[in-house]
C-alpha cells in the first residue's frame, strides 16, 4: 500500500477512534464508567450517525482535496482503478473500501460499506431487502434510512446514508466507465449509499 | 480367570498402542498420523504436522497465512478475506465460509486435488457470479468449472488477467522487440577486492589450493568476502565452521535465503525437517541424484558460486521430468547457449532459473534493484502467476496466456507454437470497441 493510502487509512481510522471516544466520553466527559454513572445512553442510531459523520467527512476531503484537486484541477497525478500498476491515486471508492477493510480487521462492533443501485462492480449492488429499501429511500429523499435486519441468524441495526457526487471526479468517472449502468449522474445528486451495520446480538 | 487375563491383555495392548503413538508424537517421524497424502505444495512438510496443525484445534487460518499472506498481498488477492467479511455475506458464508483457506483447500485428500495442485470446488465461482452472463453476454455458453481452468481467471491472482491489463497489452507481438530479462545487481562489496594470497583461512587448517583458486575467481573475492566471512561457526566460542549452512549465506543474501526457505528447495529446513532431497520428490528425478541434500551450496557450489551453473546445470543435475528433459531441445536453451558463449547479449538467454527463479525488479524512491526470487512457489501454480513476472519480459501477453494454457507445449518445453487460443484478450478488445461505439451515439 502506498504511503498516501496508508496515511488516509490511518486518518480514517483515527477519525473512528475520535468518534468512538466522543461517544464514550459523552456529556459525562469521562470513560465508560462515567457514562454508566451519569446514565448517558448512546443508541445504535446515534453511534451510526457519528460514524457516518466521520466517514462522509473523510470521503469528501479525499475526493475534493486530493483526487479532484490533483487529478482534475492541477492535473498533477491521476486516480486509477489500477492505482498500483498505474502509479496513481486510489479512487475515492477504493480508499473508502480500504478503510472499511482495515476497520473490519480491527473491530467487529460495526462495519460499513459503499453500495449503489447503479454500481460499477455488480457485487456492490443491494443484496439484502433492507439494503434495497435503504438505497431506494436515500436516492429518493436524500435522508438517512434506518432498519433492523437479521443476517445469518444475527440481528443488526442497519443505517443507510445517501452518498452524493461531491466533486466532478465522481461523475466523470461513473458516467464514462464501461461497466457503469448510468451515464447521467449529476453533481450533488445521490449516486449510492453508505451502509453502516451495528450488531445487536451475538448470534 | 481366563476372562480376567483377556481383559488384562486388552488393556495392556491398548496401553501399548497408546504409548506407541505418544512416543511417535515426540519423534520427527509422524507418518503414523498422516491421514492421506498432502498436496504437491505441502507434501515435503507433511510430516511436520505442527507446521499447520495445533493439537485439538485443527488448522488455524494463521497457519496458512504465516506462509502465504505476503504472497496474497503481493498478488492483490482478488478474493481476500475482507471481500467476504461484511455481514451482508453472512448467509452465503453459512453455506461456504470463504474467509478460511481450508474451506476450499482441503489437505490430505489426494483424490480431490485438481490440476492446480490444490483441492477446490469445481464451480466455486457460481455462488457469487451466477449471473455473469447478464453482464458479459460472451460468457453465456461457458461452464462455471472453466472460469479458472481455461487461462482466463484466477481466484486469487489476476494481476495479468484483469480486463484493462488485457486491453493495454492487446497488440503485443508473440516475441517483444527487445526480449531481455533484467540484469542482476551485484551485492554491495564488503571490502576491497581479494586475490588468492589474501585468504584468511586459519593457519592450522589444510586448505585445498584448488578451492582457494575457485574462490579467488568469484564475485565473493571481487567484493571482499573472505573465508572467515562465510565459515562462521554458529557456536560463538568456535572460530571456524567447515560446512557453513544457509544461515551464513543469509548474513549477506537475506532475501535469497528467505525465498529459498519458503520455496520447494528449503521449506523442509524451514519446518525443522531434514533438508529436501531428490529421493523425497514427487517429480521425476535423476536416479543418480537421489541421495543429494539441498542447501545453498548444492546448486551454487561451495566455493565457485557459479550462477551460470546454478541457473541450469544444477537444476538438470536432479530434475528429470519431461519438461526438464525437453529443455535442451528448446529455443530457450538455444538463446541461453548464445548468451553464455557471448554471441547473445546479456539477458537474452533463458535458463531454468529465468522462469522458475526469476529476477524481480524493485524500486523505492530513486533506488532500483534486482533480486533473484528463490521461492518457486510464487509463480508456479496456477501458472498464470508466471505471466507478468516472467513471460512478459520477452513475450506478448496474449501469446503468454496461450502458451501457458497448453499443457503439451509446456511438457515439450515450448518447442513449437501454442495449439489453442484463449480468447480473453479478444473479448476485452471487443468490449472496448463496443463501449466506444456506445459513447459516440
Amino acid at each position: 500500500m502506498t504511503i498516501i493510502a496508508r496515511t488516509v487509512c490511518a486518518l480514517t481510522l483515527g477519525g473512528f477512534f475520535l468518534a468512538a471516544l466522543a461517544i464514550g466520553c459523552g456529556s459525562g466527559g469521562g470513560g465508560s464508567g462515567d457514562n454508566q454513572e451519569s446514565g448517558t445512553i448512546f443508541t445504535p442510531r446515534m453511534m451510526a450517525d457519528a460514524l457516518y459523520a466521520v466517514i462522509e467527512s473523510d470521503r469528501t476531503v479525499y475526493t475534493r482535496e486530493v483526487v479532484d484537486r490533483l487529478q482534475d484541477e492541477e492535473k498533477v497525478i491521476k486516480a486509477s482503478e489500477h492505482w498500483k500498476d498505474d502509479k496513481a491515486l486510489p479512487l475515492p471508492a477504493q480508499m473508502f473500501r480500504m478503510g472499511a477493510k482495515m476497520a473490519s480487521d480491527k473491530t467487529n462492533v460495526f462495519s460499513y460499506s459503499l453500495l449503489s443501485l447503479w454500481p460499477i462492480n455488480k457485487q456492490n449492488a443491494p443484496k439484502t431487502e433492507v439494503e434495497k429499501q435503504g438505497l431506494e429511500a436515500v436516492a429518493e429523499r436524500q435522508k438517512p434510512f434506518y432498519a433492523k435486519e437479521t443476517l445469518g441468524g444475527k440481528t443488526f441495526f442497519t443505517a443507510v446514508y445517501p452518498d452524493a457526487a461531491v466533486a466532478p471526479a465522481c461523475i466523470n468517472c461513473h458516467n464514462n466507465h464501461k461497466d457503469s449502468p448510468r451515464s447521467d449522474f449529476k453533481l450533488g445528486k445521490t449516486m449510492g449509499g453508505v451502509v453502516i451495520r451495528i450488531p445487536l446480538s451475538q448470534r | 480367570m481366563r476372562t480376567r487375563t483377556s481383559w488384562g491383555l486388552l488393556v495392556f495392548c491398548n496401553l501399548l498402542i497408546g504409548a506407541f503413538f505418544i512416543w511417535r508424537l515426540q519423534t520427527d517421524n509422524q507418518q503414523a498420523f498422516l491421514p492421506g497424502e498432502a498436496t504437491h505444495g505441502h507434501h515435503q512438510i507433511e510430516l511436520a504436522c505442527e507446521a499447520c496443525h495445533i493439537p485439538f484445534e485443527g488448522v488455524p487460518q494463521k497457519a496458512c497465512l504465516d506462509c502465504h499472506a505476503e504472497e496474497l498481498e503481493m498478488a492483490n488477492d482478488s478474493h481476500a478475506e475482507s471481500v467476504f467479511s461484511d455481514p451482508r455475506n453472512l448467509a452465503e458464508l453459512e453455506l461456504l465460509n470463504a474467509r478460511l483457506c481450508v474451506s476450499c483447500h482441503v489437505e490430505h485428500r489426494p483424490g480431490m486435488v485438481t490440476s492446480m495442485g490444490v483441492t477446490v470446488p469445481d464451480d466455486h465461482c457460481f455462488h457469487c457470479h451466477f449471473d455473469i452472463a447478464e453482464q458479459r453476454p460472451t460468457h453465456t455458453e461457458m461452464d462455471f468449472n472453466t472460469c479458472a481452468t481455461a487461462g482466463c481467471h484466477n481466484f486469487h491472482d489476476n494481476r495479468a488477467l484483469y480486463e484493462d491489463f488485457l486491453l493495454e497489452h492487446s497488440d503485443e507481438p508473440g516475441v517483444l522487440v527487445t526480449p531481455l530479462v533484467s540484469k542482476r545487481d551485484e551485492p554491495e562489496a564488503l571490502g576491497p577486492p581479494l586475490s588468492f594470497g589474501d585468504h584468511d583461512a586459519p593457519a592450522d587448517r589444510e586448505v585445498d589450493p584448488a578451492l582457494l583458486a575457485e574462490w579467488a575467481g568469484t564475485v565473493h573475492a571481487r567484493t571482499g568476502v573472505n573465508c572467515s566471512d562465510c565459515h562462521v561457526a554458529e557456536d560463538p566460542k568456535a572460530l571456524w565452521d567447515d560446512s557453513p549452512t544457509h544461515k551464513a549465506c543469509k548474513s549477506c543474501h537475506e532475501n535469497e535465503v528467505s525465498g529459498f526457505l519458503g520455496g520447494k528447495h528449503g521449506m523442509r529446513i524451514a519446518s525443522g525437517l531434514s533438508p529436501m532431497s531428490p529421493s523425497l520428490a514427487r517429480l521425476s528425478m535423476d536416479p543418480e541424484a537421489m541421495e543429494r541434500e539441498l542447501g545453498c551450496t548444492s546448486c551454487h557450489d561451495a566455493h565457485k558460486f557459479d550462477t551460470t551453473r546454478a541457473a541450469l546445470d544444477s537444476c538438470l543435475g536432479c530434475h528429470a521430468d519431461n519438461h526438464s528433459k525437453s529443455y535442451k531441445d528448446s529455443p530457450h536453451f538455444k538463446l541461453w547457449q548464445e548468451e553464455v558463449s557471448g554471441i547473445g547479449v546479456p539477458g537474452s538467454g533463458v535458463s531454468c532459473a529465468t522462469c522458475h527463479l526469476p529476477r524481480e525488479s524493485h524500486k523505492k524512491g530513486d533506488d532500483k534493484w534486482v533480486l533473484v526470487q528463490h521461492n518457486q512457489n510464487k509463480n508456479l501454480q496456477p501458472n498464470e502467476k508466471m505471466i507478468r513476472g516472467v513471460c512478459m519480459e520477452c513475450h506478448g501477453l496474449s501469446f503468454s496466456i496461450d502458451a501457458l494454457a497448453d499443457p503439451v507445449l509446456i511438457e515439450r518445453n515450448f518447442q513449437g507454437q501454442p495449439s489453442r487460443h484463449v480468447e480473453s484478450v479478444d473479448m476485452a478488445v471487443q468490449r472496448a470497441i463496443e463501449d466506444l461505439k456506445r459513447k459516440k451515439k
